[in-house]
């Protein structure tokens, strides 16, 4: 009970705390001002990973619109207890540097050994062979380290609504742990270049993904170079990969329809992702031109020594100096670095980009269809305040359609949301690994993301078979009703009988059987689980 | 559907103790009788080496090219390659899939591969996987965008099942699709499925607001229960097939319990890895043969296994890319461009190796050092859905991909 108790009394502490000066009320605002609980619980699933037992009351308590306002400012909000329980996870504050020498080139190094070792011994089992590889594990330590602060923070973070923009924004501007040194960056670009941005503004956030080593390895960017100085040698020696500056000899019959690259030279992985995914989106109309014209202006936009953890660096040697057109827009010869920084200032502020961004924010917060008439009041704003975040959201989580009923549980839960939301239902005392493995079983590998997409966040994606019966897998295990309790280190308490958990959880619409089935539980483990397997939980 | 939920309520749970449920009775004998083609794809990640996997024993510049990787031309070594005609081999860990070839039974594409010239395994996966090289913002993958195309009343919630914690990328998208790690484990796990837990679930979900909920609960239970009736857990391979004790071994163990037991499985998809062999990769034996000789004796369980069925499935294995021609410093093979693919099974017309061989000349070769790529990894991929799972029109699964005649393999 202490550490519940402890954990309760510094939440109450955090909300009670007077933090922001009561805003002015913005004449749109429709944020109720005597709220039931089910509009409580509607508030806390949307800004937040949904509500722990006990803050439908305290919500209520200090108001709605309060509440929404202390969410937006969480730099005004204590949250030393999340510090607390980060403190054990040393790589979090590392550099990549640092993470590259201690934790992946070590791992690198060992598996060469191993495979030289394996040939040595004439039995070919190098690569498969059970011997122990400390490196190999210390590497895999530090992304768990870094999956486990994500589900913590999100579990436990008095910033709720900050921990979902950089849930938000990371998936926005998707980077993958599977692809080469990629992996050395996460925690930087998490750190460093998501979270100081995710309620600030656009243009610094869509600035620093472009720098950031991650981005600049996951979509190729940092070999692009000038075409007129592709087949001279290299100044740079990014990687072992052998890249012949002959052009194909014998080529494939079938002339690639799209995206043929010339063996060196241009890229334009960035340039096409920038546009279609970071900013105007597909149908922003933009060109395949505008994409070559892009990818000009970002070459020489690359990475010191990126196997070794290597901050960025423009280069000029490979940068293209000509006269670039982008989107109506002349850049003159000799740009320089500062042409990539023009690019990302008419991105930035284009109204497409506007449109683009706020329907993929109201799809997160609204439903997956949003209300136009909200997405284009948004999109003004957007505009109106040179991209800041804060703003865009404040009209998002204040406007009547928020807070319209049809909206209400109308997202489907993504695999990462319904664990965590599950977790913080349970009002539990929770070791974050196993939580880690449950989000990656339901079929969403925390960091390991491949398509720069990223995550879906609409139902379809996340409603099948499989994932269904895991989900409710794992209320169970959640719950302690399985053999192995899944990262749980207490029983479930505090949820004193099913008519309180559902009040506390599922305040709303829930159906008559799931009411009964919970009621006729055999014990407080079982009618927990039910609820949390149930199919309302399953939607926010 | 309002008839279904009166029954579950009042009559539901004793039947449910039963085991079945008449609906899926009824959907699963459809599923066997109406369609019972299906397509097992097995990906080897990490870019196998193509050349010493399908060796080209006729070219000289194999052997200069790789002076202490390559695999002896057949008969002139105890280790050497496995004659499949007078240019092409096996490598001799492959020896249990030799017979196929032999009888007819398996045909091979060398030289196949993507038009894309990456050579991330990222990017090249993800390519292969969606089928649309050069393009990464591709939602659904290819044999979703099969599934998609040919969505049926008779389809049960087996109908395309990966062995494998997560979907692969091939695999998802908006067609229902299943990955299972393990079959046994299928369903609610430990004391759930007995102490009412999941009768209680069941009973929600049939009463669950959102429709979608409400379909995919009703189909996972569903699932339950004919993979229940099927009894995985007592399970011996006919024909005295051996599965190797690997992952791809156990993969294909259970894609040959799916298929015998009827429940509706047109697509699996399995995988292996460790084939990235930049440093001694070996030669008839070491790291390379090892593998192949688990994928060779894997495919050979399966097909021993599966028997007359056979004649419905094919076995379909592809790979990102292949390895650079020439070894390099470190006794191993660098990233390269053209592979191999490997189709056993069905009506295939086996025996040979489709595709135009370029040659392995410098000059010959795509950017002077790789195996050039004669077949679009898409045509094979096409005459597969076309030919063996009977699909007119490809065009939908492959977008942007004019298919040229056809190879003629079915």
């Amino acid at each position: 009970m202490t550490q519940r108790a402890a954990l309760l009394s510094s939440l109450v502490f955090v909300i009670a705390a007077p933090a922001v000066a009561p805003r002015a009320e913005t004449p749109r605002s429709a944020v109720p001002a005597q709220p039931d609980p089910a509009t409580i619980v509607h508030v806390l699933n949307r800004i937040g990973f949904g509500p722990s037992p006990g803050d439908v009351g305290r919500v209520g308590e200090m108001g709605l619109a309060r509440y929404i306002d202390q969410q937006l400012e969480p730099s005004l909000l204590d949250d030393r207890q999340m510090a607390e329980r980060l403190a054990g996870f040393t790589t979090l504050k590392m550099s990549a540097a640092e993470l590259a020498e201690q934790y992946f080139l070590p791992a690198q190094e060992e598996r060469q050994a191993a495979a030289r070792a394996g040939e040595a011994a004439g039995n070919g089992e190098g690569a498969a062979s059970g011997a122990p590889r400390p490196a190999a594990m210390r590497e895999r330590e530090a992304l768990g380290e870094l999956a486990q602060q994500k589900v913590l923070r999100a579990v436990y973070s008095s910033h709720q609504l900050e921990e979902v923009m950089v849930d938000f924004w990371f998936n926005h501007f998707n980077v993958f742990a599977g692809k080469g040194p990629t992996r050395i960056y996460l925690t930087e670009y998490e750190r460093d270049v998501i979270r100081p941005h995710a309620l600030g503004r656009f243009r610094d956030l869509l600035g620093a993904t472009a720098a950031s080593p991650a981005m600049l390895f996951y979509l190729d960017n940092w070999q692009s170079a000038a075409v007129e100085t592709a087949n001279e040698p290299r100044p740079l020696r990014p990687s072992r990969r052998r890249r012949p500056a002959l052009p194909g000899a014998g080529t494939a019959e079938q002339a690639p329809a799209a995206g043929a690259r010339r063996p060196r030279g241009i890229n334009e992985n960035y340039a096409r992702e920038l546009m279609e995914l970071h900013t105007l989106g597909v149908d922003g109309g933009y060109t395949q031109t505008d994409v070559q014209e892009v990818a000009r202006a970002f070459t020489g936009w690359t990475i010191a020594a990126p196997r070794l953890g290597g901050s960025f660096r423009y280069e000029p040697r490979i940068h293209d100096n000509g006269v670039k057109v982008v989107l109506g827009h002349r850049l003159p010869a000799g740009g320089g670095r500062a042409d990539g920084e023009r690019v990302l200032d008419i991105l930035a502020q284009h109204p497409a980009t506007a449109h683009f961004i706020v329907v993929k924010l109201a799809r997160r917060f609204i439903a997956d269809v949003p209300p136009p008439a909200l997405v284009d009041r948004a999109a003004k704003t957007f505009l109106d305040s040179r991209g800041d975040i804060r703003e865009v959201l404040r009209v998002i989580l204040t406007s009547p359609e928020f807070f319209a009923a049809p909206v209400v549980r109308a997202k489907v839960k993504t695999p990462f949301e319904f664990v965590v939301s599950a977790a913080r239902a349970s009002g539990l005392d929770v070791t974050a690994r196993p939580l880690v493995q449950a989000v990656r079983d339901l079929g969403m590998p925390l960091y390991f993301c491949q398509p720069p997409t990223g995550y879906a966040d609409r139902a379809d994606g996340w409603v099948n078979t499989g994932g269904l019966l895991n989900r409710m897998n794992f209320a169970v295990t959640l719950t302690g009703g399985g053999s192995r309790p899944a990262g749980a280190r207490t029983a479930p308490r505090g949820l004193t009988s099913p008519a309180v958990a559902e009040r506390e959880l599922l305040a709303g619409s829930v159906s008559d059987t799931t009411t009964a089935t919970v009621a006729r539980a055999s014990d407080p483990a079982q009618a927990l689980a039910l609820l949390l397997g149930s199919p309302e939980f399953q939607r926010r | 559907m309002m008839n279904r939920r009166i029954f579950l309520r009042n009559g539901g749970l004793a039947l449910v103790s039963l085991g079945f449920v008449p609906e899926f009775v009824a959907r699963a004998a459809a599923a066997s009788t109406v369609r019972g083609k299906v397509l097992i794809t097995i990906f080897q990640r990490g870019a196998v080496d193509g050349l010493n996997m399908i060796v080209p024993f006729g070219e000289r510049d194999y052997y200069a090219a790789r002076p202490t990787l390559a695999i002896a031309p057949p008969g002139r070594a105890a280790d050497a390659a496995i004659g499949l005609d007078d240019f092409f081999g096996l490598h001799p860990r492959l020896a249990p899939l030799a017979p196929f070839y032999k009888a007819g039974q398996m045909a091979i594409v060398h030289a196949s591969g993507s038009p894309d010239s990456t050579r991330s395994h990222f990017d090249a996966q993800d390519y292969m996987e969606t089928a649309t090289p050069g393009v990464k913002s591709t939602d659904e993958g290819w044999l979703n965008r099969y599934l998609h195309a040919r969505e049926h009343q008779a389809a049960t919630p087996f109908r395309a099942v990966a062995l494998a914690s997560q979907l692969p990328r091939a695999l998802q998208g908006r067609a229902p699709a299943l990955a299972i790690g393990q079959i046994s484990q299928f369903g609610l796990r430990g004391a759930a499925a007995g102490d009412g837990t999941q009768a209680s679930f069941e009973a929600q979900y049939a009463d669950a607001a959102a429709h979608a909920l409400q379909t995919t609960g009703r189909e996972a239970f569903e699932a339950v229960r004919m993979l229940e009736s099927a009894n995985p857990a007592q399970y011996t391979p006919a024909n005295g097939a051996d599965y190797p004790r690997s992952p791809l071994g156990a993969a294909l163990r259970q894609i040959a319990q799916l298929v015998k037991a009827d429940v509706g499985l047109e697509v699996a998809f399995a995988e292996c890895g460790g084939w990235d062999h930049h440093v001694n990769q070996g030669a008839a034996t070491g790291q390379l043969a090892t593998r192949l000789d688990d994928l060779g004796r894997s495919i050979a369980a399966l097909t021993l296994d599966l028997g007359d069925r056979m004649r419905d499935v094919v076995i379909l294995t592809m790979s990102e890319f292949g390895r650079a021609v020439a070894e390099n410093g470190s006794r191993g093979t660098d990233h390269g461009h053209g592979n191999a693919m490997m189709i056993l099974g069905g009506a295939v017309k086996g025996g040979r190796v489709y595709g135009r061989w370029p040659g392995l000349a410098r000059e010959q070769r795509f950017e002077g050092r790789d195996l050039a790529v004669t077949t679009d990894f898409r045509s094979v991929f096409s005459e597969v859905l076309h030919g063996h799972l009977g699909l007119r029109d490809t065009s939908t699964v492959f977008p942007g991909f004019t298919e040229r005649g056809g190879m003629g393999m079915f």
